[in-house]
């Protein structure tokens, strides 16, 4: 396993900084192929600390209706696997530094071919893998061959996860864990926050590895919330549904922006309290 | 039938259908669901500790000796089995070669083996305490039966169901609607099977904790392939009995239609060991395989990874799944079994493709000369044991698992030949 890694590197420097984490999602190709890498800059501009980049797939079993109609737009615009590490190359002859991971679906890394994917996605300056469909038990070979090529493989713990199972996803886990704030699909409005700073602390007891928080995180507020007691923050289909709107490049650009400062700033105002 | 010997019969058979080294098949699947290569669970973490719980529960159901009364006894009085083998000779007569036998699943009550299926599942539900049963239909014939099922029981029951075939199937759900089950028609993706299947499975992911989903076909994450096989091994079971009853001997085939699989599995199943009986599952090649225009995952498709299980899928190159078709809304799913998969690797099962064309013409066939109304998903396995039978001598047993009744199908039987009803 190489030791280098942009998501590692990165999660080292917010923790120096006693800084929380922001991890804006957008769905790669949609709104626009064209527009998706100038959104990623401006995310990153905006304060964004990592993206996760979503592959479009045709049937994103585990998704909400907000990114299931951003996958659809998008592979009706062309975007596959392949596109997306197209893009996941152009935005790094921009920016060296930014943690990019993938987010999608098994098959179409399948039927890529996972040893090609691996080496294909390290060439573009891909840094973490989520496959939502790829639990802990069948997610042995990808793994492997990600680790080969120095990706990290992110996985996920969720609400229904109990002791002994969450014991092996922390084992298991590399670059951060991605705790499912309830049982349901992304965008849903039923996170309860008090629930997820109690499974975040036992997950703190079983890792070492930072912790993420994401579904049906909307709101600055709430993102500052759980600053408070995770490393970092996941927002996902509230931003997709606003790009979605964008009539062009530079206005997905100052969506992008407009969206995501505010969330920024509520962090910021979290790392100034965890300072005092 | 004296002169049938299970020496002459193996030689033959060996002689078409050359026989692969046996693979223990009772060693699959393996404690987490793998038939060889395929199987598995590939969902979100959301859904594993619920299918861990399901796969516990259903264990216990089995070793449960009142539970399974319980599934014998509405089986007998309330589905109607066991179900009839019937000798089709006047078929056979016209054809003019091996005879043709159908173990009649059209007989059951709602009118296939999918009940089979919900029956076990309900009542595997309702000891496990869930109050509302969720499902997935295509055709309408899973959720008819998943209906059915939960009015039997008294438990709720939503069924998901793409636009598309909500407005094709309109009959169906009717019915659904009079059994007291809510009908929710799916807009997303393709908005047939395969999207009412990723929207069952969002409704189950937020409310598994009093929510049971009952899959319809031998698909899905592990431990659904082997619970809905278990659930329709009942008909190979009974038809090994019943053709050594009645005809002192095993069939020389057995033929069913695949779209999941699940009426092929449970015909096939308990016959495994028997290296004699041939097997043969008919996938539906729509147009034809060369046009693109089928459904036919396992004669034309690649393994992949599609709701929950690695098995053959028929995707672009770009790993996306893409529409399917078939003149039988049942067999219009761009995934299969994954033990279907497993079965066509190491060659103990023969996948071929059946055209729409020719599935016509084996509906109107067996209408004609036996007075029965196969459903469209059934009579690709009838088109496929007609050009088996022609090829093999008169003294060949040809048993073809009859799964569905047609009576739902006429509709489109009609507007496809171009008449008004």
């Amino acid at each position: 396993m190489s030791a280098i890694n942009r998501i590692d590197d990165r999660f080292g420097e917010l923790r120096t900084a006693n800084r929380p984490g922001l991890i804006p999602f957008l769905t790669a190709g949609d709104p626009d192929p064209a527009w998706t890498v100038p959104t990623m800059h401006a995310l990153v501009e905006a304060g964004a600390d990592l993206i996760e980049l979503g592959v479009p797939f045709s049937d994103p079993m585990a998704d909400g209706p907000v990114i299931q109609r951003a996958s659809e737009r998008a592979l009706g615009k062309g975007v596959g696997l392949r596109r997306v590490l197209e893009m996941v190359q152009s935005f790094r002859t921009q920016d060296a530094a930014t943690p990019i991971v993938l987010m999608g679906y098994l098959n179409p890394i399948e039927i890529f071919g996972l040893a090609r994917f691996a080496e294909a996605a390290r060439q573009a300056g891909v840094d973490g893998v989520l496959m939502v469909d790829a639990p802990v038990e069948e997610a042995g070979p990808l793994r492997e061959t990600l680790a080969r090529s120095g990706i990290r493989e992110i996985f996920m713990a969720a609400p229904t996860t109990r002791e002994a199972r969450l014991a092996r996803v922390a084992q298991a886990a590399s670059g951060f864990l991605y705790y499912v704030s309830f049982a349901g699909i992304t965008g849903a409005d039923r996170i309860t926050l008090g629930d997820v700073e109690g499974r975040i602390r036992e997950l703190r007891a079983a890792t070492a590895v930072p912790l993420a928080v994401g579904f049906g995180v909307k709101e600055p507020a709430q993102s500052a919330a759980i600053a408070a007691f995770a490393d970092a923050v996941v927002i996902g289909s509230a931003l997709v549904e606003r790009l979605a709107e964008a009539t062009d490049e530079a206005d997905a650009v100052s969506r992008a922006r407009a969206f995501l400062a505010p969330h920024r700033a509520a962090l910021d105002a979290v790392r100034s309290a965890r300072a005092a | 039938m004296a002169e049938w010997n299970a020496s002459s019969k193996r030689s033959t058979v060996s002689a078409v259908e050359p026989l692969k080294p046996v693979v223990d098949y009772s060693a699959w699947p393996d404690a987490r669901g793998h038939f060889g290569p395929y199987g598995g669970a590939y969902v979100a973490e959301t859904l594993m500790e619920p299918l861990a719980d399901l796969a516990e529960a259903y264990a216990r159901f089995r070793q449960d000796t009142e539970a399974q009364a319980e599934l014998d006894r509405d089986l007998a009085h309330y589905v109607g089995r066991p179900s009839p083998i019937y000798h089709a000779e006047r078929l056979s007569r016209e054809i003019g070669g091996a005879q043709i036998l159908l173990k009649r699943e059209d007989l059951n009550h709602t009118g296939a083996h999918k009940i089979n299926n919900t029956m076990g599942q309900a009542i595997l539900a309702r000891r496990m305490g869930k109050t509302r049963i969720i499902a997935e239909t295509g055709a309408g014939q899973h959720g008819v039966a998943s209906a059915t099922v939960a009015a039997r029981l008294g438990l709720e029951c939503v069924v998901y169901m793409g636009a598309t075939d909500v407005e094709r199937q309109a009959i169906n759900v009717f019915r659904m609607k009079l059994l007291g089950a809510t009908v929710v028609p799916v807009e997303s993706g393709s908005k047939t099977l395969k999207d009412a299947l990723n929207e069952a499975l969002r409704d189950w992911v937020t409310n598994v904790h009093d929510t049971f989903y009952i899959i319809g076909s031998v698909a899905g994450p592990h431990p659904y392939p082997t619970i809905v096989r278990d659930f329709n091994a009942v008909v190979g079971r009974e038809a090994r009995r019943q053709m050594l009853e009645e005809y002192g001997r095993l069939p020389d085939a057995l033929v069913a239609c695949v779209g999941g699989g699940s009426n092929a599995i449970g015909l096939f199943h308990p016959f495994l060991d028997d290296v004699g009986v041939a097997m043969y599952g008919a996938e539906a090649a729509g147009s034809g395989i060369a046009s693109g225009r089928h459904a036919a995952s396992l004669v034309a498709g690649r393994p992949g990874v599609l709701h929950g299980n690695r098995t053959y899928v028929l995707c672009d190159d770009d790993g996306q799944i893409i529409e399917t078709h078939s003149v039988s809304a049942g067999l219009d799913y761009p995934g299969v079994g994954p033990e279907h998969a497993w079965l066509k690797d190491t060659g103990r099962a023969t996948y071929v493709g059946v055209t729409d064309d020719e599935c016509m013409a084996a509906f109107h066939q067996l209408a004609r000369t036996e007075g029965i109304l196969a459903a469209l998903e059934t009579s690709h396995a009838v088109a496929q044991a007609t050009k088996l039978a022609r090829e093999w001598p008169k003294d060949r047993l040809v048993l073809v698992n009859l799964s569905g009744r047609g009576d739902k199908d006429v509709a489109t039987i009609a507007r496809r030949e171009g008449i008004t009803l």
